[in-house]
């Protein structure tokens, strides 16, 4: 019984992660939310790369305390995992210094009130006629 | 609720069940788990054994894959480079040390203890994780974090000013950049020697030894100093900003 | 027996990341994606991965939490001012 849900659930799990971080993004009002929310959806493409490659009665792909004959899970999708994580994290940071860059010009982290550069400079305009006007 | 709310959600749950729809499709054509064929796993571990790396992963990224492992290198380059430059400090802030709030007096006896104990293990064990990176599970990328890490352990068992004794900024500027010129120079020999960039040209040792694989754990001391580096520049002016700098004339 | 611990696993995956979205205030959302993290990284060793379970848990249980909760207390404090100064304004 376990093995025949095991069959397609490491699928449906990648797939359901990455479909409720898309929802974690699209209802969030709050930048730093939404970024950790990608996150998420990233690591959906690490399980779904891990999954493709498992194999059953097989080890780690290290040969250093097995003999070189015994059969591994196929170790290019680790390759190919491996870097993805550490770089993700950098940029997943970069995205957050953008975040506190926006919090410091625009005073909000809301993606709903952050409105364009070009409304604002019109607001500015608007109330700079005003005070002199009075 | 607000029409604009309304139209969002319908176009999410459109969105979605686009999504659902083409993952279910997709995915249930796969075969099931656990049953497919890896032909290209195969060949690359046969590939591995050839040049003597005991850890496939290893002899993937830092051999057979090499160029890949390089592009990476680059993309966390240029962004931690961002992010670091992004976080400076601006002409109307200024650095309050009133911000840090705490110092080694208050920080618990316990925890002090610990904390100093398990820095140098921390950094012995990273160093460790880098150099074995093509005998055993680990390498530059995993090694570089863990030794980023660590030397946070400074902070946590004392003072911010001994965490910031520990981490010369410039030194790790040089290291990080020196390091990625490093990896495209033995790349760049490599061409000379044999015509491709990136070729194994170090002798290959025997299996199972240290100094065995060639350029694998050269090109893997190299990733680790960038990416330890490259992660303590950046939690570096994280910690700052948070704990240290303020607007001009604020009173925090 | 492999199975079964792969079967509890996924389950946990599902909680958390489910749990992930759905905390709305960023602070005790970075703790949950370390929870995330950290199920992930096992998951990955019972797939027989443990290069990449090294990194998932070093980076995603210590280094995106940490750097979430920097940047959330900065950006409380930048907001904090700016509500301060508009109101002064007014």
């Amino acid at each position: 019984m376990v093995d025949a849900v095991l069959a397609w659930l490491p699928y449906a799990v990648a797939g359901w992660v990455l479909l409720v971080g898309c929802i974690g993004i699209v209802i969030s009002n709050n930048y730093v939310h939404a970024v950790v929310c990608l996150g998420l959806v990233q690591s959906a493409t690490y399980l779904l790369l891990l999954a493709i490659g498992w194999e059953p009665h097989a080890t780690a792909p290290v040969f250093g305390d097995v003999s070189t004959g015994v059969r591994v899970v196929d170790p290019v999708v680790q390759a190919m995992t491996l870097t993805d994580v550490v770089v993700g994290a950098t940029v997943t940071a970069l995205l957050l210094a953008l975040t506190v860059q926006l919090a410091k010009q625009h005073g909000t982290i809301d993606p709903d009130e952050v409105r364009s550069l070009e409304q604002d400079q019109q607001e500015d305009q608007h109330e700079e006629t005003e005070a002199a006007g009075q | 609720m607000s029409r604009r709310f309304a139209w969002r959600l319908v176009l999410l749950v459109a969105g979605l069940v686009g999504v659902a729809i083409v993952l279910v499709v997709g995915l249930g054509a796969l075969p099931h788990f656990g049953a497919v064929e890896h032909g290209y796993g195969v060949r690359a571990v046969a590939a591995s054994l050839s040049h003597r790396t005991a850890n496939v992963v290893g002899s993937l990224t830092f051999d057979q894959r090499a160029f890949d492992t390089m592009g990476e290198e680059l993309i966390m380059f240029a962004a931690a480079t961002s992010a670091v430059m992004l976080l400076r400090r601006m002409r109307d802030e200024e650095e309050d040390e009133a911000g840090l709030g705490y110092g080694p007096e208050d920080v618990v006896g316990a925890l002090r203890l610990t904390g100093t104990a398990f820095l140098p293990i921390t950094l012995l064990v990273g160093c460790y994780v880098v150099a074995h990176g093509h005998l055993t599970p680990g390498g530059g990328f995993q090694g570089g974090v863990v030794l980023a890490t660590g030397i946070h352990l400074a902070y946590l068992a004392g003072d911010y000013r001994v965490l910031e004794r520990l981490r010369p900024s410039s030194l790790l500027d040089i290291a990080e950049s020196g390091a990625v010129a490093g990896y495209l120079a033995v790349g760049l020999v490599g061409m000379g020697l044999t015509g491709s960039f990136l070729t194994n040209w170090i002798p290959l040792g025997t299996f199972g030894d240290l100094p065995s694989a060639g350029t694998v754990p050269v090109l893997n001391g190299l990733v680790g100093i960038e990416v330890g580096s490259a992660m303590v520049l950046l939690v570096a002016r994280f910690l700052d900003q948070a704990l240290l700098i303020r607007e001009e004339g604020d009173d925090g | 027996m492999n199975g079964l611990i792969l079967l509890v696993l996924l389950v946990g995956l599902v909680v958390l990341s489910t749990a992930t979205a759905f905390t709305r205030e960023p602070g005790r959302q970075a703790l949950v994606f370390g929870g995330y993290g950290l199920v992930l990284g096992v998951t990955m060793l019972a797939l027989q991965a443990p290069d990449v379970a090294l990194s998932q848990i070093t980076v995603g249980a210590a280094i995106v939490p940490l750097i979430v909760l920097l940047t959330v207390l900065k950006c409380n404090r930048v907001l904090e001012e700016h509500r301060r100064a508009r109101e002064e304004h007014r």
